[in-house]
């Protein structure tokens, strides 16, 4: 989110800078705020602003190449980031609550937290990839029975895990760090349920298509530095007190252009192959299939009087971009709560960021909290109006044709028909 | 879960501190002599009349307990109800702190805002289908329903992010951190009443023996750790609770595991214990059980002694899972009242609540059972489901989860996958 610079010698009419970055944005110049604060002392702070601004310029662009590379090489090493950016906001969280002197006294506490976070990660990837890791094996008869198997008792594992962990918790709790304990046992489930949540859904979603995760994460970073830039050109009225160097004109703004660039990312993206095919499994290969009605272009001719005016005869419009329009409407509205709850949090606790991976960004959870507000969105909305209904149908197809031999998938038919009969003749 | 009756009149330093344990079906509790018994007389009539109390009170939660089972599936899911309302409220209030709630006019309904949300997310994902087959007769309604299943996800989720932003804009100025952690603690108390709510829930619509035999043996393990406690309790078992001992604990796993293995042939024989219900209705249920609960019958072997009166003895194969069930209860779900106990000493409180007369909250009598259910469900799909016929199991899917034009999609895409399976083999 939004990152308030503090250039080294603290002085109290230096302009702040304003700079925001994303993942894969590219990283903006910062002007300094003249028209706000008192510009004196311009001289020594802009040596620092401009160093600490080329230090963000530098992480950005790292961040954004690596962004792109990973897109470039597929879902599973998407997913596979998606798990490393888990596990350091995870840290950073985790290490957030931690009290030195406690922690001290209690050598393997921290190894709870981790545990828990293992077996959190074993559940959440376990189900959702449960489908695809079994379409991998199908080759070998070995790997395949093994698998299934495993799966079956999935929920039984983990839960055992977790039950182990808790009574390991219970056997560690010393007398006179009860509250201590018991405090930081609340604080592991809260932040391995944000931070799981989101990335489960992440994960979900990019199985369904790149597309579904592209889209919707380029959308936050497009309305972070769209706000700013409306917000500093046009910035008068302060829109919430939590974070104050907000405007409401950046936000007006910055929501239209977010509505508008997602209509148009949508087209462009949906033309990728690469980004618009579920993968079905867990290979790293090459996609091909048939995106769908969803993502084929239309061609709408213009009205005749707007025809005159402008070279273009028509657009191409797929319908994906109508729902498009609805991300680009939750990203630019009610995703910044994310950010206003961070911020929040950080006056709350009275931390000035969550951590310091990132050189002159802050931490992990620092450039994810709009993120992670938008993924769920985005997974709820694609079931709800996006998925084809017909889905569920295959997934039984699926089941049955897997788990029934020939005479069951008969016997199956034919109480079916039997059923369908007694419905026909019970409705006369 | 283990209490001391110490509240009963004005407590004495010396006083006997009588160990009741109370559960739902729980019996009395002879006074605990171990502590010193001087002023027997003084602290004797106190200690009846808090007894009395308590003998009431549990009589009430058995009568009122018997009749909901009596009166089915949806009455159970109606008292899960209102006991997790009751749990809320007492939580929700454990930790507010009088002087800021005043000034934060609205946060007490943020939390309810957020526990019917949760309710609504919850109950509408585990009943939608059951709803959907009660109004199978009406086609307006069915349509209805049918919609609103389908956009289930997207209201709830808009619920909770609304009471995610109603909270962001009234966070106060210097009341941030009550605000965050009261936020937080509506998340824990939330998940924590919810995940054992939802499974119990699921459990009473896959047959109510999924609900009440977990149930009974924690009971059972309570009473009989605390008679054997009572017996032959020497060596202490956790610091955390002092009145718990080794002995007790052992002799009750044993008793556990008897009675598990004796209730589930006794509550196997009814239906209207072991059907499943299918759809929102009340009334009586007829079904084939499943070989889950057909009788064996194993002739008792020779070294059985002469005055065991029954030469061949009937056990449902639901006993062997019965098994199981009394092992965990005895042995890990105790552990839900350590962490209680371990909660109540952190932060200082003596009881969760006082709603239930001599006993203190609800959730004082509720922290081993949800440590049961959760386990119960669990153990029901991963080990109980499998193991029926995998047509059954496909069949019920077919029959909740699809429409009726999806289900006849499926059959003729099945019959033409048969069709080209014949073709292929012949």
């Amino acid at each position: 989110m939004k990152q308030k610079e503090q250039s080294p010698p603290p002085s109290p009419s230096t302009p702040s800078g304003r700079i925001r970055h994303r993942k894969h944005t590219k990283s903006q110049e910062v002007f300094p705020d003249v028209s706000k604060l008192n510009g004196g002392n311009l001289l020594v702070d802009d040596q620092n602003k401009y160093r600490s601004m080329w230090v963000r310029t530098l992480s950005s662009l790292w961040m954004l190449g690596g962004v792109v590379l990973i897109l470039y090489l597929g879902h599973l090493y998407i997913c596979a980031m998606v798990v490393v950016i888990q596990i350091l906001m995870a840290a950073e969280l985790f290490h957030l609550r931690r009290i030195v002197h406690e922690s001290k006294r209690l050598p393997r506490f921290w190894l709870i937290n981790w545990y828990f976070f293992f077996t959190a990660m074993l559940y959440v990837y376990g189900r959702i990839l449960r489908q695809h890791l079994v379409n991998t094996v199908t080759s070998d008869k070995f790997f395949y029975k093994l698998v299934n198997g495993l799966f079956k008792y999935h929920m039984v594992i983990c839960y055992f895990l977790y039950i182990a962990g808790v009574m390991w918790f219970i056997l560690t709790l010393k007398k006179k760090m009860y509250k201590y304990q018991f405090g930081q046992y609340a604080w592991t489930h809260m932040i391995l349920i944000v931070v799981f949540t989101q990335s489960s859904f992440t994960v979900a979603n990019i199985f369904e298509g790149i597309f579904w995760f592209i889209l919707p994460a380029s959308l936050i970073a497009i309305n972070d530095v769209a706000a700013y830039f409306f917000g500093f050109f046009f910035g008068r009225t302060p829109l919430i007190k939590l974070s104050p160097k907000k405007t409401w004109e950046g936000f007006i703004g910055g929501s239209f252009a977010t509505v508008l660039f997602a209509f148009l990312l949508a087209n462009i993206l949906g033309q990728f192959r690469w980004m618009t095919c579920p993968r079905k499994d867990l290979s790293t290969g090459w996609l091909h299939c048939d995106p769908g009605p969803l993502f084929k272009l239309e061609y709408y001719p213009f009205p005749m009087n707007l025809a005159e005016l402008l070279p273009w005869k028509g657009m191409w419009i797929s319908p994906v971009q109508w729902h498009a329009l609805w991300l680009g409407l939750f990203a630019s509205i009610i995703a910044p709560f994310g950010g206003f709850f961070a911020s929040g949090l950080k006056r709350a606790f009275k931390i000035k960021d969550f951590g310091d991976s990132i050189p002159g960004h802050g931490g992990f959870t620092d450039r994810m909290d709009c993120q992670m507000v938008m993924a769920i969105f985005a997974y709820i909305y694609f079931q709800s109006f996006v998925l084809a209904p017909g889905n569920s149908v295959e997934v039984i197809l699926d089941q049955i044709e897997r788990s029934l031999s020939h005479e069951e998938q008969q016997k199956l038919y034919a109480m079916l028909g039997q059923i369908f009969q007694d419905q026909k003749y019970g409705y006369l | 879960m283990d209490r001391d009756s110490g509240s009963g009149g004005p407590s004495t330093p010396s006083g006997p501190t009588a160990r009741l344990r109370r559960r739902k079906g729980s019996n009395e509790a002879p006074p605990e002599v171990e502590t010193n018994g001087d002023r027997l007389l003084f602290n004797d009539r106190n200690k009846y009349k808090s007894m009395l109390i308590r003998t009431y009170s549990t009589v009430w939660m058995i009568g009122g307990f018997v009749s909901i089972i009596y009166l089915g599936h949806l009455y159970i899911w109606a008292m899960v109800v209102v006991i997790q309302i009751f749990m809320a409220k007492e939580l929700f209030n454990l930790l507010r702190k009088a002087h800021e709630d005043r000034q934060l006019p609205g946060f007490r309904l943020l939390n309810w805002h957020f526990f019917f949300t949760v309710m609504l997310f919850v109950y509408g994902r585990i009943l939608s289908q059951r709803l959907v087959n009660t109004v199978t007769m009406d086609k307006f309604l069915y349509k209805l329903v049918g919609r609103l299943i389908k956009y289930h996800m997207v209201t709830c989720y808009f619920l909770y992010i609304a009471g995610f932003m109603w909270f962001i804009l009234t966070l106060k100025k210097k009341m941030y951190k009550y605000q965050f952690s009261q936020y937080a603690w509506t998340h824990m108390i939330l998940i924590v009443t919810f995940t054992q709510s939802a499974f119990t829930v699921a459990n009473i619509f896959e047959g109510i023996f999924w609900f009440l035999l977990p149930a009974s043996l924690i009971v059972i393990n309570d009473i009989a750790a605390y008679i054997f406690g009572f017996f032959f309790g020497r060596t202490p078992l956790i610091k955390l609770s002092p009145k718990k001992t080794w002995e007790g604990f052992i002799g009750a796993s044993f008793a556990t595991m008897i009675s598990a293995f004796v209730l589930a042939n006794i509550m196997g024989r009814f239906q209207w214990l072991t059907c499943p219900r299918k759809d929102l209705s009340t009334g009586w249920l007829e079904c084939d059980p499943g070989s889950l609960f057909k009788p064996e019958y194993y002739t008792v072997p020779q070294w059985f002694p002469e005055w065991f009166p029954w030469r061949e003895i009937s056990i449902l194969p639901v006993q062997w899972h019965a098994l199981c069930l009394g092992l965990f209860a005895s042995i890990i779900a105790p552990f839900g009242g350590f962490f209680a106990s371990g909660f109540k000493r952190a932060f200082k409180i003596k009881d969760f609540g006082d709603s239930i007369p001599g006993h203190g909250g609800i959730t004082d009598r509720m922290d081993c059972q949800m440590v049961m259910a959760v386990f119960a469900y669990i153990y029901h799909q991963s080990f109980v489901v499998p193991q029926s016929l995998s047509i059954e199991m496909i069949m019920d899917q077919i029959l909740m989860n699809l429409t009726f034009e999806e289900q006849r999609a499926l059959y003729t895409k099945l019959g033409q996958i048969i069709m080209e399976k014949q073709f292929g083999e012949s």
